[in-house]
């Protein structure tokens, strides 16, 4: 066995050098609840390993007002649930890192290491992908950003090229009248995978959808924006007409795999129902700010 | 061979170490610092048999690396009595008979103390939730999920 190097930078642009200079051999480390395992299983086998919590960017949560927040992608689900503020203006999101693994893996687990892990499964991802979340990156060529929904390529593969690293999620603000709920289904109560999740972000006026985002998991290659599901419910009053299109919709966008956990039948589905149940949480939530 | 020099403090007391990389912070718990107190059930983050507390978080060891430990303040199972006198919770799992080979039992403790220091009153759902992650095939969770519910009313009773 060869042996590893472990670096834990202070700042990103160290760490941006130190994983572009490694050329592919090097792993970032946030919270190792997923690179841990896998090395592991001898599935990853890096030459060096960037541990990025000493850099102060990736595990600061900031409260930028009237909503809006950006936190590091580091920040670990206990820290964020902790937080005072977070999980009032998103409690979709908040609810959705919560359901990765149990009290022990979240506090470790990061909405960094989750996303840039890439299962179409992780909880987290779909309730970003809703809440419009923008990713900023930094690499070897500065940096940039794109919204949650445009890093996972596939299983295990990622947009993000040679060197870059996801520093932040910044959450846009929250007009009166915002919502977001999310929900997976699991065959157990707690510690599995989900066989479908999905996040639902509304903005309401007098009890009509101004806005509306649908982020769905574990039913393609990629966790999905759903555009026409929200299109379906934009200016609707959530009337069961509207939810059974945008249902239908989430039914239509479903590319999902047969296995162990649920059937394609099954996983299409539940997609539908899952929308229904989401959009009435996200409502009931709106209707209370 | 390159080791990592590693300065820690573990149950209050400064400790230092040597390790590779890639070794596990459980992997130097029970190897070269002979804190055998921590188990090792997956290897996986599936068992919670590995809980210890980083900065009073509750993490699994098996899913730490050793090297970060550099700075913390690590909490094992060996901390948890004071002075030779047993936790409340250490002392009802005995009473209560809430363990039997006792593999799961350090980290059901260290978890258990985890929620009670948050949660002084915590519902039984609350419990069972906040447990998920520690695995025990022998017990049953019943009388485990009882001693930790029987301990919190003791404890917020001492406290009246
Ligand atoms: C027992 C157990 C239960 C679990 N349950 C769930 C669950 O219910 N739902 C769920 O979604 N997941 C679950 N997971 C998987 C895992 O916990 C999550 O995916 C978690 O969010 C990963 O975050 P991390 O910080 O630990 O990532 P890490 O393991 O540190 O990193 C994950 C991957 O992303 C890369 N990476 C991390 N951060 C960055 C960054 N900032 N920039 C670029 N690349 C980066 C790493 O190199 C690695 O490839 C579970 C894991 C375990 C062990
Ligand atoms: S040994 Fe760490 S969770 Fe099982
Ligand atoms: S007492 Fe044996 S595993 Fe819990």
């Amino acid at each position: 066995m060869t042996e590893i190097r472990y670096l834990a930078p202070s700042t990103l642009d160290e760490a941006v050098k130190a994983f572009a200079a490694a050329s592919g051999a090097a792993s970032i480390l946030a919270g190792g609840t997923d690179l841990l395992v896998q090395m592991r299983a001898g599935v990853r086998q890096p030459g060096t390993i960037i541990d990025i919590k000493k850099i102060a960017d990736m595990t600061a949560i900031e409260d930028l007002g009237g909503g809006a927040f950006r936190i590091g992608a580091a920040v670990s689900g206990a820290t964020l649930a902790e937080h005072p503020t977070f999980g009032k203006a998103w409690p979709g999101v908040l609810e959705a890192i919560n359901l990765i693994g149990s009290k022990q893996v979240q506090g470790r687990a990061s909405p960094g290491g989750n996303l840039c892990n890439a299962s179409p499964a992780g909880d987290s991802v779909p309730a970003m992908v809703a809440a419009g979340a923008v990713v900023t990156i930094q690499g070897p060529n500065g940096r940039r950003e794109v919204p949650v929904e445009a890093i996972p390529a596939g299983p295990g593969r990622t947009t993000l090229t040679p060197g870059e690293i996801v520093v932040s999620f910044t959450f846009p603000k929250r007009p009166k009248g915002s919502g977001d709920a999310y929900l997976r289904m699991i065959p157990r109560t707690e510690m599995d995978i989900a066989v479908v999740g999905l996040g639902v972000n509304l903005v309401m006026e007098g009890g009509v959808v101004k806005e509306a985002r649908v982020g769905l998991g574990a039913v393609a290659p990629t966790v999905l924006l759903v555009e026409d599901a929200a299109k379906a419910l934009i200016g609707s009053r959530l009337e069961d007409a509207a939810l059974e299109k945008a249902a239908e919709a989430c039914r239509a966008a479903c590319k999902p795999i047969n296995d162990k956990r649920g059937t394609i039948a099954y996983r299409t589905k539940v997609a539908g129902v899952l929308l229904k149940r989401v959009a009435a949480i996200a409502a009931q939530r709106a209707g209370g700010n | 061979m390159s080791k990592l020099h590693v300065t820690t403090t573990i149950n209050g007391e400064p400790v230092e170490y040597l390790c590779d990389a890639s070794a596990s912070m459980l992997d130097i718990l029970r190897g070269p610092l002979g804190l055998t107190g921590t188990k090792e059930g997956c290897g996986s983050g599936d068992c919670g048999a590995c809980s210890i507390t980083v900065d009073g978080r509750l993490v699994c060891a098996c899913l730490m690396l050793a090297a970060e430990a550099e700075g913390k303040a690590i909490g094992t199972i060996e901390g948890m009595a004071e002075h030779g006198v047993l936790h409340p919770l250490q002392q009802k799992f005995l009473e209560m008979a809430a363990l039997q080979c006792g593999i799961c039992t350090p980290g059901v403790l260290m978890a258990s103390k985890a929620l009670l220091e948050r949660n002084p009153d915590p519902t039984e759902e609350e419990v069972r939730f906040w447990l998920a992650g520690n695995l025990c095939r022998c017990t049953g969770y019943d009388k485990i999920v009882r001693a930790v519910m029987e301990t919190a009313a003791d404890m917020r009773e001492t406290v009246r």
